[in-house]
């Protein structure tokens, strides 16, 4: 099972190489990289300029359509669904934090604590990863049903008086709230930030702990001045692996929303599917788009990690 | 054997390897100058310098896995620089062996023969891993051997196809001392056995002195000299062959007369004698010549009996400085006017107890062991190498 | 107090444990409603233990075709992407070319794009194509977004390997083809078989993309999600309990061989 530990895989250009490879078979790289870089340029990228030209097209199902340059298509998509995009980012941003504050733990235990038990929990984190993702979502609908012993101790505890009153939930009910949404995407993307988190943790030498004890630090700064600097590829993938697609999703607000917590994947996907309005489910999807690569440009330059592209 | 057929074959020098003219050069990096080589057959040649001197790319172009920017390869009387590595009869060690670790140890001994089309391998696996006493692991994976083991296997696995030149690549330098020093003598006992030409890349001169019948020694990718190890031991024609190749102390002198076949020089205020055939220097007088010696040529004295010393040998004054018990010998280092750092490596026979830092000594040395060295080199070339090495 | 001192050196793993609780509930409670009798046509509260479900997981029209499909897909879709993408991770690691940052970049892409956007463009594509939707559409999208997994799992391996055990191989007389197949292709196994099982996992798991290119064929998540607007059937938790019972069973067995390997070589 060393795919999913190892994965996700370290986003980064190979190392130079010492020496240039040898000048005998020129052609045989392109022969190599021509069938699969095909497919993503007639699968991937090409898709992606459809999908800008359909953006600015007008007409009908019926008429069919054509390039009239209409940018008013994007202007009455975000004046219609801003309230969606801003849900959209909230939600996945919550969700990232929620991962990083819950993935933490479990990944340093697994990489320092666990000594025997590591593969054991190494399974019970990936193995989840193989019952359908729709059906563990669904579970959530059962834990946390109305009047179910989870809702009942919240209750209890008197948690869903606060959360209601910051709107995350309610009166007394967790389903169909942003609560729930957020609760089930922070399942959904978690080991998608402990695998990263872990595969950094587990790098760091030992002794470099030992080292710092030795020279006067107290385990507080142990952390916050060697392990958690050096852990910092694995928080960057990993928030960038749960961001990015709990920003799209729309299987948990779905599932465990309301109409009220619709994010912009759930209207992509109904104007696309239900609605049939190509031009606005195509330029809200080149929006989403855009929006990610610019926040991700940005994230990425801010913690100074580039060469993770 | 194949060995026997080799030697016949050998008809004077129809297994030589010869490189003339090659080079190799990076972008802008020359890593090779044209170079001119030839290793005879059935010799242990090694290739001696500091990391980056050139050594192993001028043993990959030999190999194969490096195509030369200019010159030609050949092998006895065929030209074998556009063949690639896989239609050449040479075979490599490679630095860290590169055993397949997917293969066990008989398997990757069989892996030249089989690709060969040769079916029936088992006799001559099983003969060769007799050779290199690994008859009992056939069926182990590399990583189950130690370093030392897999380090045979490496040997077994190029050996077994009986090529015209074995290249081995620094073979020994990722095992320890002690082992390393067993494996010398056998790798020796095998080229011995054999008869198969040997070209050795190494960095560590001791390994070069103690196994190759003749050495090159490379600096910055050129030859600085050739020859048998005594040879460029006793009569080292450069600077940094003489730093590099042990310890050499080198003083900075005038020629003052020619007498005979003698030549001498001034340092300092003390004259030395060299032996004029030992000076790779031309040795006109007033012109400037580096004297070198080596430091176990020396004798030292204390200045009290400076009376004692036969006449007829060079010798020089100065204060022992530091001194360092060895064992079978004690080290000094002895400050004089012509160099500060002058070392001395004396026999523990008779140890004098004044001789101690501080005290005043005499250095005398048969001027048969002076050599004399062109002075328009870097005095200090090949020193920290030769350290490190 | 001295309970509270060992809760202060434990915290980490007190946490790292509750996390670990969260993660595992869900499939706990797939489990244990696989053996649920539900009154309705949902199966969210639990009403009494059977295991009628157990007996008949193909019970359900639908589902037990949907399933058949979805590995099918993953089938051809792995076949597919693993081919393709240890092509590419070779020529990445070991030849030097014009684009590599293009192509790098066109690589990277795929996994850090929302699936709602490439599910959304490939829509357009195929509509403006006249493409039928169905099996080979959704293959097709499949293919695509495995294909970056493939070769990032196959180029770390790649990456890692010795290049002198290639130059070994030449030296003892493989050429091109049969250094390839000799030395090449069985040490870099483990990292292609490290994509493939990936793919594998992604493409039988995937929903967004197919959801938009899939037209009217229901691969089993389509049918998990219809199921959820419907009623939910009993099975669905059958086949999700089978799924990591077995998941669970490789992964201790390829443990347990990995092992007896170790304890061999020791």
């Amino acid at each position: 099972m060393s795919t999913l530990t190892e994965a996700p895989p370290p986003l980064s250009p190979p190392a130079p190489e010492d020496k240039p490879p040898r000048k005998r078979g020129r052609w045989t790289p392109y022969w190599l990289l021509l069938p699969g870089i095909l497919w993503l340029v007639v699968f991937f990228a090409a898709p992606m300029i459809y999908q800008a030209s359909t953006s600015v097209q007008t007409g009908s199902l019926e008429e069919g359509y054509r390039v009239t340059w209409h940018f008013v298509t994007y202007w009455d998509a975000v004046s219609e669904y801003w309230p969606q995009f801003l849900r959209s980012v909230a939600y996945a941003a919550s969700a990232t934090v929620l991962c990083l504050l819950l993935g933490y733990p479990l990944a340093y235990l697994i990489a320092f604590r666990a000594g025997r038990w590591r593969n054991l929990i190494m399974i019970l984190v990936i193995a989840p990863f193989f019952t359908s993702f729709l059906i563990r979502t669904l579970a959530w609908k059962t834990i946390l049903a109305d009047g179910g012993p989870v809702v009942g101790a919240l209750n209890t505890l008197h948690v869903l008086d606060v959360t209601s009153w910051l709107g995350w939930t309610a009166g007394d009910r967790v389903l169909a709230t942003p609560l729930a949404v957020v609760c089930g995407l922070t399942y959904n993307f978690l080991p998608f930030m402990i695998l990263p988190l872990y595969t950094s943790l587990e790098r760091i030498d030992g002794r470099l702990h030992e080292a710092a004890g030795d020279l006067y630090a107290k385990p507080s700064t142990v952390f916050r001045k060697v392990t958690f600097p050096l852990s910092m590829p694995g928080v960057v993938s990993g928030t960038l692996l749960t961001f990015i697609p709990a920003t799209g999703d729309y299987v948990n607000a779905s599932l465990l929303g309301s109409a009220d917590t619709g994010m912009i994947g759930n209207v992509i996907q109904s104007q696309f599917l239900r609605v049939l309005d190509y031009p606005t489910a195509a330029a809200l999807s080149f929006i989403l788009m855009a929006a990610i690569l610019a926040m991700v440009t940005f994230y990425i330059r801010k913690s100074g990690t580039e060469d993770l592209v | 054997m194949t060995t026997t057929q080799t030697r016949t074959d050998a008809t004077e020098h129809g297994g030589d390897v010869r490189l003339s003219g090659i080079s190799k050069t990076y972008g802008s990096f020359t890593a090779v100058h044209p170079l001119d080589l030839t290793v005879p057959q059935g010799s242990f040649f090694a290739l001696l310098g500091a990391s980056g001197c050139g050594k192993t790319t001028t043993l990959r172009v030999i190999a194969g896995l490096e195509e030369p920017s200019g010159g030609t390869v050949h092998l006895g009387d065929q030209d074998v620089t556009a063949l690639p590595p896989y239609k050449r009869p040479v075979n490599t060690v490679f630095q860290s062996y590169a055993l397949f670790p997917h293969l066990d140890i008989f398997e990757n001994v069989a892996f030249g023969l089989r690709r060969r089309g040769i079916k029936s391998v088992k006799k001559q696996v099983g003969e060769m891993l007799e050779l290199v006493q690994l008859g009992e692991q056939a069926r182990k994976k590399p990583h189950q051997l130690s370093g030392g083991q897999q380090q045979r296997v490496a040997v077994a696995r190029a050996l077994i196809n009986h090529p015209k030149v074995l290249l081995l690549d620094e073979p020994l330098g990722a095992l320890d001392l002690k082992l390393r020093r067993q494996m010398q003598l056998e790798l020796k006992r095998i080229q011995t056995e054999v008869g198969i030409t040997f070209v050795h890349v190494t960095h560590d001169q001791e390994e070069a002195m103690t196994m190759a019948d003749r050495v090159a020694v490379m600096n910055g990718g050129r030859v600085e000299q050739l020859g048998a190890p005594a040879d460029l031991y006793e009569n080292p024609r450069t600077t940094f062959v003489a730093n590099f190749l042990g310890t050499s102390n080198l003083i900075g002198a005038e020629v003052d007369t020619r007498s005979g076949d003698d030549v001498v020089v001034k340092a300092a205020g003390d004259k030395l004698v060299l032996p004029g055939a030992r000076c790779s220097a031309p040795a006109r007088a007033g012109g400037k010549v580096l004297v070198g010696v080596r430091p176990e040529k020396i004798s030292i004295t204390h200045a009290d009996e400076a009376g004692s010393i036969p006449e007829g040998r060079n010798r020089i004054t100065g204060k022992i400085s530091n001194t360092s018990f060895i064992g079978v010998s004690t080290q000094y280092v002895v400050d004089c006017a012509a160099c500060p750092e002058f070392e001395v490596y004396a026999q523990n026979i008779d140890r004098d107890a004044r001789l101690a830092p501080g005290a005043d000594v005499v250095l005398h040395w048969n001027p048969a062991h002076t050599f004399g060295l062109d002075a328009a080199q870097d005095i200090d070339a090949g020193v920290a190498e030769g350290e490190t090495a | 107090m001295a309970f509270v001192n060992w809760c202060k050196r434990n915290l980490v793993v007190i946490a790292g444990l509750l996390t670990l609780a969260y993660l595992v509930l869900p499939n706990v409670i797939v489990t244990v409603f696989s053996f649920n009798k539900p009154n309705g046509r949902f199966n969210y509260e639990w009403q009494q233990f059977s295991t009628d479900a157990w007996k008949d997981p193909c019970g359900v029209s639908g589902l037990c075709g949907s399933l058949s499909l979805s590995l099918q897909i993953a089938f051809w879709a792995t076949l597919g992407a693993t081919a393709l993408g240890t092509a590419i991770a070779f020529a990445l690691v070991r030849y030097r070319f014009r684009a590599r940052g293009a192509i790098n970049s066109l690589i990277f892409l795929p996994m850090a794009m929302p699936e709602v956007v490439m599910a959304a463009s490939l829509l357009t594509l195929f509509l403006n194509m006249g493409a039928q939707l169905g099996f080979w559409t959704v293959l097709t999208a499949h293919i695509m977004f495995c294909l970056s997994f493939v070769v990032t799992a196959v180029k770390a391996r790649v990456m890692s390997m010795d290049p002198r055990l290639e130059q070994a191989a030449q030296d003892l007389y493989a050429g091109p083809f049969q250094t390839f197949v000799r030395v090449t292709l069985p040490i870099a196994a483990p990292g292609i078989a490290a994509g493939a099982l990936l793919a594998f996992a992604l493409s039988f798991d995937d929903f967004i993309i197919t959801n938009f290119n899939a037209g009217s064929t229901v691969t089993f998540p389509m049918f998990v999600w219809g199921s959820a607007q419907r009623g939910t059937p009993v099975q669905i938790n059958v086949v999700g309990t089978a799924m990591f019972v077995i998941a669970v069973l490789f992964v201790l067995a390829s443990m347990v061989i990995g092992d007896r390997r170790n304890r061999r070589k020791a």
